[in-house]
């Protein structure tokens, strides 16, 4: 079989899943779309694992790792998602913005809940991304 | 390798697991599409549910059998639920939910585009050519898979575990409500991840 | 006591009581007039004691280096000579006249601790110039000099006059004093020495490289503060500051220092021909320029202002001729009879209410009402004049003298030309001083009309200071003249036949004129009455009623200068050069014009550059920043997506930059 069937598969299913991150306002279809990347990943860690049938099986085992990495991610991702609704009441990524610089200039005082709660989504976001 | 990508015929002469791949990987591909378009937030995982199965198929295809059956266990099995249990704790609306994407839209479109863009022609560069042997002795049976998990993969498996365990308690202490309020019905979102692992590490 | 530190206190004990009358002012006002008067008299004393021990001995030097000062060293050097004991002793004179007189004339004056405090030390200054050998110390005394004049001109610094005066006092003096600085560092590289001693050894061998060009910049230092032409403008306007202080800075100090100064460095004037010559015709212009300005003034103490200019342009003139002993001669007897002139003319402004002449002219019995300031003022203007046998006759012979002397080209390294120049000058202005000095007397006492507003007796100290400065008036140069060249080691200053008979007619024919015009003039100024004679309050304090006096004499004849009266003898002795001549030939409109016109349009261009220009820059510096942090602020909206979406499509332009470049 040809190698670049699975790879273009992986790139595109990676840019799918990259566009959800981007474009999806739910934190939680977010999450669904990262886990969309990891499998990208997964599929190209299999497909050369095949390809070049490394003896030690490297790729196979690094793709059963993601997985238990992306099960783990979920799990705290959900917990972190449900810890800012309840917060704030709702999960639209767009509307998490506590860390934007106030317009009444800087100092200005804002919610520190706000504060708080949005960090860990960017940053868990961002570990996804690292991950992928 | 070169010599047999280059004694094989090129795209013009699919063979029979080529064709399921690549229609597979289509189904895969349009579900994939539809969870993130879709504006009814439940189809979107339902939707999941198919894109993720049909790469446990293509897993079953490149011959890499026990990966599929943990993708269809642990993904299709506990991801989604646990997905699906998320989308109702935090009241997702039913039905279709006109602003389920952000302003952010058009933006993401671009970068998406420009990212397959530059990968599919970097992809397609680089792997025009080279073929794939599907035959012999298969690389993904469970027998393979776990010699080699626990005889060279022993310590990162063992330090997974660890990892799990962290995340298990960070999901519990995140979802926890404060002392004095009333009701657990947050816990949920600890408990699928520990049986997903509780899977894994069986 | 050594002599040298006998020296040594007579600059410190005014400067003592200076530092001590300005701490004890405000705490203690007992001790001031104490503080003012003593320490000022025991200095006189000693500097007499000095003046004795010294006597016609070879000089005494004396320096302490107090520490290495780099390339050149500078030394607590004293020099006493025959000039310098000479020159003290006449400045301690001044000095306590002035500060007694003070005590007086400022009695209720609220500010009295600190001025009296600044004329001690402005008496310890001029002291200190006369006493160093050294030019960095002398420099010292020379800037203090100028500070004290700056705020003793300007103590009634609540009239625009005195704010005025002041800040051109001291501008002007500065403006002679930068190239005098650049003058005395000239100097001393080439002699590698600030000891004056040196300086003049090194010019007696031709050590001196530009010898010109350090006499001319010495000479603007020297125009500026003794008020030479062209830097004589702020001695008239200084006429804003108390009486005593006009004494004080015309008789003894501060426009003796220059002229002292040349004397102390004539060596290094005669090794350049130029500067003599420039001298000379700064003396020259200096001498008829001021008769005929004093001749129009209306400020009685404006006439004496233009005297003392045309005064120490003689001085200058006969130090142009090489002849410092004539010079010093001369600045010894006008210190006396200058100093008696001002503190004189206090005591008219205080018993008159006016400072004008043209107001005194119309008041009967003048003269009778302050009988001491009569007849001491009849005899200063006498000696000012050069009537024999009064000092300034013996004084100003010896300066023609000297001026005849090298017109016929005997004296070495002075161009004849230089002692025609120098000789014309002093006669015209001979005739010319004559001429003032006798108008100011007949306007002054010899008025008629209603009688003069009476204030009772002056006060007995004023009086007895008038007395005291009379007896060197009278008596100083006939009794002196054939012992000063022991004291100054020169030529004998005794007067000529000849220079005695032109000098003495030609002041007796200016006496005559003004007295003809003046008579004649006298049926006019009957007929036409001043409009309004302001007379101040009579039992205010002398120094109030005088600075209330110049304050409204701007107001009333509608400048500060001169007066609209067709009476004056002096408007028609000098015709149609009157008006030219009571403004001072408009040099100060000229100045004006030329330089200050030109610097405040170019201060306002700079103002200009630096507000809108400049400061467009400073905004724009400040602004863009703020802007572009406005600019990137908008970016960080809080929304991670955004963020997201910029960290991708960056990475994605990367990695399509480093496939097609790479």
């Amino acid at each position: 079989m040809h190698l670049a069937y699975p790879a273009v598969l992986a790139v595109l299913l990676f840019c799918v899943g990259l566009y959800g991150v981007l474009a999806r306002r739910n934190a939680i279809l977010v999450l669904m779309s990262v886990e969309l990347m990891l499998n990208a990943v997964n599929l190209n860690l299999v497909a050369f694992d095949v390809w070049l049938r490394d003896t030690v099986h490297a790729g196979q085992a690094l793709t059963l790792f993601t997985i238990t990495i992306a099960a783990a991610e979920i799990g705290l991702g959900l917990a972190i998602v449900l810890l800012v609704f309840r917060h704030r009441g709702s999960s639209d990524v767009d509307r998490l913005t506590g860390l934007a610089e106030p317009h009444g200039g800087p100092g200005a005082p804002h919610a520190p809940d706000a504060s708080d709660a949005t960090p860990t989504p960017a940053a868990d976001d961002e570990k996804a991304e690292a991950s992928a | 390798m070169n010599l047999s990508a280059a004694a094989h015929p090129g795209f013009l002469s699919p063979t029979g697991v080529e064709i399921t791949f690549v229609l597979i990987g289509l189904a895969t591909l349009g579900a994939a599409l539809l969870t993130v378009t879709t504006r009814q937030l439940v189809h979107a995982a339902l939707w999941l549910v198919v894109a993720l199965g049909g790469l446990a198929v293509e897993y079953l295809l490149l011959t890499a059998e026990f990966i599929a059956w943990v993708q269809v266990l642990i993904y299709v099995g506990s991801v989604v639920v646990l997905l699906l249990f998320g989308l109702m704790l935090t009241k997702a609306p039913i039905g279709r939910s006109p602003d389920a994407d952000s302003e952010n839209r058009l933006v993401a479109l671009g970068v998406a585009l420009a990212a397959a863009a530059a990968l599919v022609w970097v992809v397609v560069d680089a792997f025009r050519t080279t073929w794939v042997d599907l035959h012999g002795v298969a690389q993904g049976s469970s027998h393979a898979t776990g010699e080699s998990l626990f005889r060279h993969w022993v310590l990162p498996f063992e330090a997974l575990s660890v990892l799990l365990l962290a995340a298990l308690v960070g999901a519990i202490v995140l979802s926890r409500r404060d002392a004095g309020s009333p009701g657990g019905a947050t816990t949920g979102a600890g408990s699928p991840a520990d049986s997903a692992t509780g899977k894994e590490q069986s | 006591m050594t002599l040298t530190a006998l020296a040594a206190l007579v600059p410190l004990l005014p400067f003592l009581g200076a530092a001590a009358g300005l701490l004890l002012g405000r705490r203690a006002p007992g001790f001031v007039r104490p503080l003012a008067v003593l320490p000022t008299a025991a200095s006189f004393v000693l500097a007499a004691v000095t003046a004795a021990r010294q006597g016609t001995g070879a000089p005494t030097d004396a320096a302490h280096r107090l520490t290495a000062t780099g390339s050149v060293p500078i030394d607590l050097a004293l020099h006493l000579d025959g000039f310098s004991v000479l020159i003290a002793v006449l400045v301690g004179l001044v000095a306590t006249c002035v500060q007694l007189y003070s005590v007086s004339y400022l009695r209720d004056d609220p500010r009295y601790p600190s001025y009296a405090a600044l004329v001690s030390l402005f008496t310890s200054a001029m002291l200190l110039v006369v006493y160093t050998g050294d030019l960095m110390v002398l420099l010292v005394g020379w800037e203090v000099m100028g500070i004290c004049s700056y705020f003793l001109v300007g103590h009634h610094w609540e009239t625009e006059a005195a704010r005025a005066a002041s800040i051109k006092a001291f501008l002007v003096t500065k403006l002679g004093d930068v190239p005098f600085l650049i003058g005395v560092f000239a100097l001393a590289s080439d002699a590698h020495t600030f000891r004056i001693d040196g300086i003049l050894a090194a010019a007696a061998e031709g050590r001196l490289h530009h010898p010109t060009v350090v006499a001319l910049l010495l000479l603007a230092g020297v125009a500026g503060k003794s008020a030479q032409f062209p830097l004589h403008t702020w001695l008239p306007d200084a006429m804003a500051g108390p009486t005593p202080v006009s004494a004080l800075i015309h008789a003894a100090t501060m426009v003796a220092a220059g002229i002292y100064l040349v004397a102390r460095l004539l060596p290094v004037f005669t090794a350049s021909a130029a500067a003599l010559a420039v001298l000379a015709a700064m003396a020259a212009v200096t001498m008829v320029g001021s008769g005929l300005a004093a001749l129009a003034q209306d400020d009685i103490k404006r006439v004496l202002a233009y005297s003392t200019i045309g005064q120490l342009g003689y001085m200058a003139g006969a130090l142009a001729v090489g002849d410092r002993d004539a010079a010093v001669f001369h600045l010894l007897s006008h210190g006396a009879f200058k100093a008696l002139l001002f503190l004189g003319a206090g005591v008219v402004i205080h018993a008159a209410g006016t400072n004008s002449l043209t107001a005194m002219s119309r008041m009967g019995s003048l003269g009778k009402r302050v009988p001491d300031a009569m007849w001491t003022m009849g005899l200063a203007l006498a000696a000012l004049a050069a009537l024999p046998p009064l000092t300034g006759f013996f004084s100003k012979e010896s300066v023609l003298r000297a001026a005849e002397h090298a017109s016929s080209g005997d004296a070495a390294h002075v161009p004849s030309a230089v002692g025609w120049t120098v000789l014309v000058a002093g006669l015209t202005a001979a005739l010319l001083t004559a001429g003032y000095a006798a108008r100011l007397f007949l306007l002054a006492f010899r008025g008629s009309g209603p009688d003069a507003p009476d204030h009772g007796r002056q006060p007995v100290v004023m009086t007895t200071v008038l007395w005291v400065l009379a007896v060197p008036t009278l008596a100083f140069g006939g009794l002196t003249y054939r012992e000063l060249p022991d004291w100054f080691g020169g030529a004998p200053l005794g007067p000529t036949l000849l220079t005695s008979v032109l000098g003495t007619g030609l002041a007796l024919v200016g006496v005559l004129v003004t007295y003809g015009a003046w008579s004649a003039s006298s049926a006019t100024r009957m007929a036409v009455p001043v409009g309004a004679v302001v007379t101040a309050d009579p039992d205010a304090e002398p120094a109030l009623v005088e600075a209330e006096a110049t304050a409204t004499h701007q107001e009333v004849y509608g400048d500060i200068a001169a007066a609209d009266d067709p009476g004056d003898p002096g408007r028609l002795l000098l015709g149609r050069l009157h008006p030219l001549a009571a403004h001072g030939f408009r040099l100060d409109a000229v100045y004006s014009a030329l330089f200050v016109r030109p610097v405040l349009a170019a201060a306002n261009l700079v103002r200009f550059l630096d507000r809108e220009v400049v400061e467009t820059y400073v905004r724009a510096a400040g602004g863009t920043p703020r802007l572009l942090g406005a600019a990137v602020r908008r970016a960080q909206n809080g929304n991670v997506q955004t963020y997201l979406s910029a960290l991708l499509a960056g990475a994605v332009v990367l990695a399509v930059l480093v496939a097609v470049g790479g």
